[in-house]
């Protein structure tokens, strides 16, 4: 996995307690210093500006000041240290020489009150249209941002994107040290925000454009190439719930917290491989969390009583609960938001993904490996094992290739095939890997039966396996082989 | 809003506080030579156009930094028309008469006058 670790550098940083953003700019904003942050009209940078400060005040112990620049008399309702400035171009007449001591006293006067740390100026650039003297302006502006440097207060200061340079106004030739640029894009009816540090002087920092979320929680930026590998590996081992399964997994099944890739071709019995999973988890009185994009909740939970597992009762013990929504219902970054939030409000110890393929049905792939990769590893974080079901096409040729580029970072893969010879078509299941233990590697055949999955004994006769009707030929062969005085048994072996 | 007036700008004809037809306030950030010079100015205009009928409060912001967001002023010198309605408010050093007698309305409001 690449890991574009961002060695931090001696330059004071201010944490924003943005959830990656910490992580991409090596630290946080550049402490005492402004930053510039740029993007058109509902980008989020307002949110971007709140959280930094609320946090700051919340997490960090630096009191902030909001102070929101607006034409229209429109109010935020936001809660905390707030100024508004309101700019009214009619009523102002303008005769001779100003400056805009003012603003400065105003802002002085609310950071001396609380002892401010931190500064939003929201949106500035507001002021270009309020006072018609733009070179008295500019030279204020200039004069602004290095009083402010002066204060050693960190800064924030958005402003709307121009269409030739970064800001309408070109602010970010005044704001030298950071430049954040926020951007909102609409590709196949979906739309992804993405972040990118277009400078930080003095710095190290990620230069890739990341793509962030606006949830509950506020901001979340995705750093794909960043994440740390740090979470604490459990040697716990939790059953899958179909015995011989875990027999091939050395016995014990797979590592709790670890991450579980069943893909293979439709019909193959990923679904039915997730909820047995999630049935023995509930058995062993832990919680589980399904999100499932193909099926709603009682259709799944009918399909799977057909293979004996009685579902509901879980979900009426308070154990199971199925989230279940139409992939392109949301954009990507909002089925992330809402599989944090039930993740994090259910506390599950298993969750199932079925199908994460379908996820990406409108999105393009490397976007929706990041935020896999993101939510793999949240998982990983907080110790909760993650069935991800992928759906393939029925060639096994394309195996690897047509995976979304998760298999990688999967740390048991488990394949479904359909096998069709002699006219008829049986289910196969084989542990392609499994990091850290012992596994078998035989291609096991199995049957969806009344009472659940059963992985049925190993026939091989002259090399190749035998399933279905002539694995059944073969046993009857091989019964009656054995009530004949003994014979040589034709390089045919039956294991279990 | 009680506003300080550290010299007693008031203008020596009117009568008393907060009667006066035209009740003005200049906001301004110490003793620069913007400032002294809008104060100038505008005495100059009062005594001129509006003997006998203005007030005019001084107001530092250096002295009082919490009375700028009141009138949300931002650039200094700022005047502040608050009698007669509606607020008016005019920027700069008050160089150009013509434009802050518009600012204030004085000449159609002393047409008016003269008219009724």
């Amino acid at each position: 996995m690449p890991n574009e670790g961002i060695p931090p550098t001696g330059l004071p940083k201010a944490r924003t307690g943005i959830e990656g953003l910490d992580e991409i700019t090596a630290g946080g904003l550049p402490a005492g210093r402004p930053t510039l942050v740029c993007g058109a009209a509902g980008c989020g940078k307002t949110m971007l500006a709140i959280e930094f400060l609320v946090r700051g005040a919340t997490e960090f112990g630096e009191p902030g000041v909001f102070m929101m620049f607006e034409v229209e008399a429109e109010r935020a309702h936001v809660r905390g240290q707030l100024d508004f400035v309101h700019i009214e171009r009619s009523e102002i007449e303008e005769t001779g020489e100003y400056d805009l001591e003012g603003l400065f006293v105003r802002l002085g006067y609310a950071i001396d009150m609380i002892g401010a740390k931190r500064v939003v100026l929201d949106t500035l650039e507001a002021l270009f249209s309020g006072l018609p003297n733009e070179r008295i302006l500019r030279a204020e502006l200039r004069r602004l941002f290095r009083w402010l440097k002066e204060r050693g207060v960190t800064a924030v200061i958005t402003a709307e994107r121009g269409e030739k340079s970064l800001t309408r106004y070109g602010l970010e030739e005044y704001v030298a040290d950071c430049v954040i640029l926020l951007d909102h894009r609409v590709g196949g009816n979906v739309s992804t925000r993405r972040l990118r540090v277009v400078k930080y002087r003095g710095s190290a920092h990620g230069t890739n454009e990341y793509p962030f979320m606006i949830g509950e929680h506020g901001l979340s930026v995705l750093p794909i190439t960043s994440l740390k590998l740090d979470h604490a590996a459990s040697t716990e081992r939790v059953l899958s719930g179909i015995d011989r399964l875990d027999e091939m997994l050395g016995g014990k099944g797979v590592y709790r917290g670890s991450s579980v890739h069943v893909s293979g071709p439709p019909g193959s019995g990923k679904s039915s491989v997730g909820a047995t999973f999630v049935d023995a988890a509930c058995r062993r009185g832990e919680r589980a969390l399904m999100f499932v994009y193909e099926e709603s909740a009682s259709q799944l939970l009918r399909n799977m009583e057909s293979i004996g597992l009685r579902l509901q009762r879980w979900i009426d013990r308070g154990l199971l609960r199925i989230e279940a929504s139409r992939p392109t219902f949301y954009g990507l970054e909002q089925h992330l938001t809402l599989m944090y939030a039930a993740v994090g409000d259910f506390r599950p110890a298993l969750v199932v993904v079925d199908p994460m393929s379908n996820l990406s049905a409108d999105h393009d792939d490397g976007l929706l490996k990041a935020t896999l990769m993101r939510l793999i590893d949240f998982l990983k974080h907080e110790r909760i094992t993650a069935i991800c079901t992928n759906l393939t096409t029925d060639a096994v040729v394309s195996l690897a290739t047509s995976e979304i580029g998760v298999s990688s970072l999967m740390d048991t893969w488990l394949l479904l095939a359909n096998l069709e010879s002699n006219g008829e078509r049986t289910r196969t299941i084989q542990v392609l890997k499994s990091r850290g233990m012992a596994h078998s590697n035989r291609v096991r055949e199995f049957v969806m039966a009344d009472d659940g999955i059963r992985l049925l004994d190993v026939c091989i006769a002259d090399g190749r396996i035998l399933t279905g009707s002539a694995r059944v030929a073969h046993l009857q062969r091989l019964a009656a082989e054995a009530e004949r005085p003994a014979k040589s048994g034709r390089g045919a072996r039956s294991a279990s | 809003m009680k506003a300080v007036e550290p010299e007693g700008e008031r203008a020596p004809t009117s009568g008393q506080r907060g009667m006066a037809e035209f009740q003005l306030r200049l906001y301004v950030a110490g003793k620069t030579a913007k400032s002294q010079l809008a104060l100038k100015n505008l005495r100059r205009l009062c005594e001129t156009h509006l003997a006998g009928r203005y007030e005019i409060e001084v107001i530092d912001l250096l002295v009082t930094p919490k009375l700028a967001a009141g009138d949300q002023i931002l650039a200094v010198p700022t005047l502040v028309r608050k009698l007669p309605e509606p607020i008016k408010k005019i920027i700069g050093d008050l160089s150009n008469e013509e434009r802050v007698l518009v600012g204030l309305d004085v000449q159609r409001l002393r047409k008016n006058d003269l008219g009724g």
